[in-house]
């Protein structure tokens, strides 16, 4: 069957939402950059949302989470803005202090 | 007659999901941070196009103009205010690459058979009924936030009773109204603080470490 005719389900949603997750997971781990580190933040929080809309979704599912998915979406999407911001805030003022944004010169506080 | 046979809901769906995919694996991949924020907004766009699909219309719209309108603008003027050419390109020694590729590919795998293994994930619920055009989940979304679930009218009296206080979002709205205040502030004191954090910085120069270290 070509992949045009196939059926879409909650399942390939749900790829989707793993193969964001997982680049996220690798950007946090392997970038040295502290923002790369918060842009694979977003790629995770963007995986858990695809899932939140897909289980929500009357289109792919007979028993839906109906508004809730969308809800909680909305929430992590607030959240994302929120924690952005601060995290952009102590980023900027670690550049400020140490003239760096590398992550791996950050051991101010190695005891 | 190929136009005809193809199901252009398939055909949509791969198309704004290999470009979330491939954007989001090029982000991994690239090393220059300007690149990575660009391909970030291009796959965040193609997510909320995914949204769309899904019949949330509500979620991707706030998705295009919170999540790229906003936070990646913010991200953006981050990666400009720190632009110096030493930060622009930070290569990822290729050791980490091994072990992250091998840790990557494994969890990926895990997802994957945990996404594709449920049966009831792998059926549509009514595949013939794929109406997205009549999606309104606007109002009803606001109403929630409102406390009132004007999709959930048809549950039992006695149901709807006992979970009175749990039906609606009034109260996690509330809560995230005040989040974001808190986090405003914070984040208006924790970047406007650089006359005061400058003394550490000073005193440690001053006990004679070297700056390199």
């Amino acid at each position: 069957m070509s992949p045009l005719l196939a059926e879409i389900t909650v399942s390939h949603y749900l790829a989707v939402g793993a193969v964001l997750f997982v680049t996220g997971v690798l950007c946090m781990a392997t970038k040295r950059n502290a923002l790369g580190v918060l842009m694979g933040i977003e790629l995770v929080l963007n995986g858990a949302n695809v899932n939140f809309v897909a289980f929500g979704s009357k289109y792919l599912r007979a028993d839906p989470l109906g508004l809730d998915g969308n809800l909680m979406a909305l929430f992590v999407i607030v959240f994302a803005a929120a924690e952005a911001a601060v995290a952009l805030a102590i980023a900027l003022n670690f550049y400020n202090n140490h003239t760096t944004i590398d992550v791996d010169k950050a051991e101010d506080l190695k005891g | 007659m190929i136009l005809a046979a193809a199901d252009w809901y398939s055909f949509f769906f791969i198309l704004f999901g290999g470009i979330a995919c491939v954007f989001a694996v090029a982000v991994l991949l690239t090393s220059n941070i300007v690149r990575m924020a660009f391909y970030l907004t291009v796959s965040l766009g193609a997510t909320a196009g995914i949204f769309f699909l899904a019949g949330a219309e509500f979620v991707g719209a706030m998705q295009l103009m919170i999540y790229v309108g906003g936070t990646l603008v913010l991200l953006i003027f981050g990666v400009m205010l720190t632009a110096q050419a030493q930060f622009i390109t930070m290569r990822t020694r290729s050791g980490e690459w091994v072990l992250s590729v091998i840790v990557g590919s494994s969890l990926l795998f895990l997802l994957l058979v945990a996404a594709f293994g449920v049966d009831s994930w792998r059926t549509r619920g009514q595949s013939d009924s794929l109406t997205v055009a009549d999606a309104q989940t606007a109002t009803a979304i606001g109403a929630a936030l409102s406390g009132v679930r004007v999709d959930r009218l048809s549950v039992p009296a006695s149901e709807t009773q006992r979970l009175r206080g749990m039906s609606g979002y009034l109260l996690p709205f509330v809560v995230v109204s005040v989040h974001l205040l808190v986090v405003l502030v914070g984040a208006a004191y924790l970047a406007r603080t650089r006359a005061m954090w400058r003394e550490p910085g000073e005193q440690r120069r001053s006990r004679g470490e070297s700056p390199a270290s």
